[in-house]
């Protein structure tokens, strides 16, 4: 429980879903035990008293709650919130604005996210994360984008690449857009398109974690719809966050909603209930459009 | 939808090692503190060359107006004023043109016209220092001889500053080479700060009725004066130290004349012409305690300038410098 | 009636202001003016003396007629390339430290230390690059004229570095940290190569500024009438050239020093087109 052990996984302890069809160049690695599948009930993170500031301002106050796995999670709230800042939390990007400050105790899957000897680089490895603005590296083809995230890593192996790159943008429902033309730099997608190659891109290190930042508000409703299609499809083997304004989304993707105001978690419940019958007055003048 | 790989490449990666990024830290904030070492080091090696100068002269050397490498007495006071005056006569020109000018593009000139007009400017700037010099010498100095200084000494020359003997190389035509030198640098910055100056305030001066020039007066001239000091102190730094231009053309003689038309020298043009065959350690470290005498005064003016634009214009000004 | 006075009055400030706007427009007028003059000038004299000797032969004894500046020519691109193997590392890297990692204050002293270089007279980074390189190696030489110029090059190179590299949108950062790159591979692999063309520009820049410079050299690189290849020698410069010929008494020598001077100006003009070809379009290619 209390482990520090954010190395990177040796393949015997795997964290991450295990199984099927192994490739000739996996086998090296085959020979290590296969995990049951993960409890239903699994717990993600577990987030205990956090505190955020940027310099004076305390922008996070007491936070805690458990985000279970392999389920979508959505926060809402109106914009200020916090909520992109709880986000950035999780795997340690909030820490990158100058002048930010933290005080927490968050274990993903057991482990101290925050622990003092915990390298950042590590935990965002197993915790992908998809920005409210799509950006694809602008010097880099779509092939390039997709496995930048294992090259830069230390990934050398050119099969091994090219296998995860078909894998990531199959699993990005882009692979039959892109496969003709993925020498052509990832910036010449359409808006959407460019959505998907970052989660894409996300999904090539193999996180155990999805955070998204309102992945779809400067889409369309076409290209929002493909993004939600492919939530549903990623949640069987990824525990996803995702930050929103868009009620409808939340309520048309997530298991669970957590509703933020002023820092504060006002609520955390099952979807259904947050938006059917929540306990807290914010919470249903919030999701019945009477404020925010 | 594809099946999930279940194979973890987490396996395939390195794990990150801290210490890269340590040492790229280092590398880069090393090169960055640099420049603050650099100066540390011209001004070390200045005054580590000029040390024997300035124990044997002490503070005669800025005073004395006696420059004989033959006996060895080392007096700069001629080149101090040289510079000086040269530098001065440089600014009386260039400020009113660079500023209006800066003027004309920010607040006059039909937008189209402002590019090419920057544009050239910019090319003035990139004009080096020898160019000007040659040009000085076979075109500006020749036209200066017969038929510039001529007519001013016929109407002026009642003034002892246009008195004597025309030799055509003279500090007014260094004045005049630096003007040109320099007008790039402070209209430009002039420029970035007027460019400053918030359109509300352009706004309230016309709101109460006034017209184009007394907008630019009152609204705009007023509120950057003190970013204009700084552009015009920064045209100054640059006067002070310019060496190539001012060498071809001054005359280098080592005089404090009255006259304008009279050659002159320069702390510059002085270490330009003598330091390749400075044989003596008394004449070196003489030339070295010159070239300090001249960069402390440039680092002076320059920080003054620095402070001046950087209170005003913000970093787009700042900028401009280069 | 009041209004008459008041119309006179208003008329005079209009004038007034009318002649303030013509005083501008000719003070600009005025101010590029000398670039025609020097640009004709430079054509009208240099051209002529402009031919295939020029770019391939030696200078020639005094008295001789003709001869060249090929080693000059070549003396400066060796001189330009010593410099940029001492500004570009330096100046990059800083400007990476100033957009990347510097904390406010530090940054402050670090411009500033920048901008005050960027003021100091070119004749005494000569001084400076003779105590530091010449009386060491007691010889004049092509090192000694590339440190000069690459001390000159560090704060241009530093302060454009870092601007590019501010273009550069943040995302892009945070998605490559989201990645677990670590910051350095990030900064070298996706930041430097976004700003890449930016930089490349500044370089450009820098060289275009010191390409031209002629006092840093007097007793550095000194100057050289045959050629060179042992960069621990004196080596010939073009400015150099132009300036020994300029103020010398030979006529042949005058024109070959327009003729040098408007090589000169049209490599410096030959770099500042490239800058603006490379500047078209996207800068610094960051953005979209």
């Amino acid at each position: 429980m209390t482990s520090e052990l954010l190395e990177p996984k040796a393949p015997s302890q795997a964290g991450v879903p295990v199984g099927k069809g192994l490739t000739p160049m996996e086998n090296a690695t085959a020979s290590r035990p296969v995990e049951p599948p993960a409890r239903a009930d699994e717990v993600a993170f577990h987030v205990e008293h956090l505190n955020g500031w940027f310099g004076q301002h305390q922008a996070l106050f007491d936070v805690s709650l458990q985000i279970p796995a392999r389920k979508v999670t959505a926060i809402i709230g109106p914009s200020g919130c916090g909520k992109s800042t709880f986000l950035r939390t999780l795997n340690r990007m909030h820490e990158l604005v100058r002048g930010a400050r933290l005080d927490c105790q968050i274990r993903l899957f057991g482990d101290d996210v925050y622990g003092p000897r915990v390298d950042p680089t590590l935990v965002r490895r197993r915790v992908g994360m998809v920005f409210q603005k799509s950006n694809p590296f602008p010097t880099m083809t779509i092939e390039e984008n997709t496995v930048v995230g294992l090259r830069l890593n230390g990934v050398r192996d050119r099969r091994l690449l090219r296998e995860r790159m078909e894998q990531s943008l199959r699993m990005a429902a882009l692979w039959d857009e892109v496969k003709d033309r993925l020498d052509k730099p990832g910036i010449s997608l359409s808006g959407g398109q460019q959505q998907r190659l970052c989660i894409a891109r996300a999904l090539a290190v193999q996180p155990e974690v999805l955070l998204m930042d309102e992945p779809a508000s400067a889409l369309d409703p076409i290209a929002t719809m493909k993004i939600e299609e492919l939530i549903q499809e990623l949640k069987r083997d990824y525990t996803i966050v995702i930050v929103t304004h868009n009620m409808q989304q939340a309520a048309r993707c997530s298991d669970y909603t957590a509703f933020f105001y002023m820092g504060k978690l006002i609520e955390y419940d099952k979807t259904e209930k947050m938006f059917t019958n929540p306990t807290h007055k914010q919470t249903e003048d919030y999701v019945t459009g009477r404020f925010g | 939808m594809a099946e999930i790989n279940s194979m973890t490449v987490a396996a395939e990666m390195k794990p990150p090692s801290r210490v890269g990024d340590h040492v790229f830290k280092w590398i880069t904030g090393l090169m960055a503190f640099s420049v603050l070492v650099l100066i540390v080091v011209v001004g070390w090696e200045l005054y580590k060359g000029s040390n024997l100068a300035v124990h044997k002269f002490g503070f005669k050397f800025v005073t004395s107006s006696n420059w004989d490498p033959v006996e060895e007495n080392f007096g700069a006071w001629p080149f101090i004023f040289g510079t000086l005056v040269s530098s001065l006569i440089a600014l009386v020109i260039a400020v009113p043109l660079s500023v209006a000018t800066a003027v004309f593009l920010t607040e006059l000139a039909p937008p189209k016209l402002r590019q090419p007009i920057v544009s050239i400017i910019e090319m003035l700037a990139a004009v080096p220092s020898v160019i000007y010099g040659l040009w000085g010498i076979f075109v500006l100095i020749p036209w200066l001889r017969e038929h510039c200084f001529p007519v001013l000494q016929k109407w002026l020359g009642f003034l002892p500053l246009f008195q004597g003997p025309i030799y055509g190389v003279s500090m007014l035509a260094a004045g005049i080479i630096i003007a040109i030198m320099i007008v790039p640098i402070i209209t430009s910055v002039s420029r970035e700060i007027l460019r400053s100056v918030p359109d509300l305030q352009r706004e309230a001066a016309y709101g109460l009725g006034a017209t184009r020039w007394e907008v630019t007066r009152i609204a705009v001239l007023s509120y950057a004066k003190r970013g204009l000091c700084g552009a015009v102190i920064l045209g100054l730094g640059r006067a002070l130290g310019e060496t190539m231009a001012v060498t071809m053309v001054i005359g280098n003689r080592p005089e404090v004349a009255a006259s304008l038309f009279a050659p002159g020298y320069t702390l510059a043009s002085v270490i330009a012409n003598e330091f390749a065959e400075a044989t003596t350690d008394m004449y070196l470290s003489a030339l070295f305690e010159i070239a300090l005498v001249l960069f402390a005064v440039t680092i002076v003016t320059n920080i003054l300038a620095q402070l001046l634009i950087s209170a005003m214009g913000g970093p787009r000004a700042s900028r401009a410098i280069q | 009636m009041t209004m008459q006075p008041q119309s006179l009055y208003h008329r005079w400030r209009k004038i007034k202001s009318t002649l303030m706007s013509v005083t501008a427009l000719l003070c600009a007028l005025l101010v590029i003016a000398p670039l025609g003059l020097v640009l004709g000038y430079l054509i009208h004299a240099g051209a002529g003396a402009i031919n295939w000797d020029f770019f391939t032969q030696l200078p020639k004894p005094v008295g001789e007629v003709g001869g060249g500046m090929a080693n000059a020519i070549v003396g400066t691109l060796t001189l330009l390339g010593l410099a940029c193997a001492i500004g570009v590392p330096v100046g990059v890297l800083g400007g990476v430290y100033l957009s990347e990692y510097g904390s406010e204050k530090s940054n402050w002293w670090i411009r500033f230390g920048a901008d005050v270089l960027n003021g100091v007279p070119s004749i005494a980074w000569g001084i400076v690059a003779y105590a530091l390189v010449v009386v060491r190696m007691k010889t004049f030489s092509a090192y000694a004229g590339g440190v000069a110029l690459g001390f000159m090059m560090i704060p241009l190179i530093m302060r454009t570095t870092e601007e590019v590299l501010l273009l550069v949108p943040n995302g892009y950062r945070e998605a490559a940290l989201a990645l677990g790159i670590s910051r350095w591979k990030m900064i070298c692999q996706i930041v430097m190569k976004t700003a890449f063309k930016g930089i490349v520009t500044g370089v450009l820049l820098a060289a275009a500024r010191i390409a031209g410079e002629t006092a840093p050299l007097l007793f550095t690189a000194f100057g050289n009438r045959f050629w060179t290849h042992d960069l621990s020698q004196p080596i010939a410069a073009l400015p150099l050239q132009v300036f020994v010929y300029a103020i010398s008494p030979y006529d042949d020598w005058h024109r070959q020093a327009w003729a040098g001077a408007l090589v000169l100006i049209l490599m410096v003009l030959f770099i500042n087109l490239i800058v603006r070809f490379i500047t078209r379009g996207r800068f610094a290619g960051a953005g979209r």
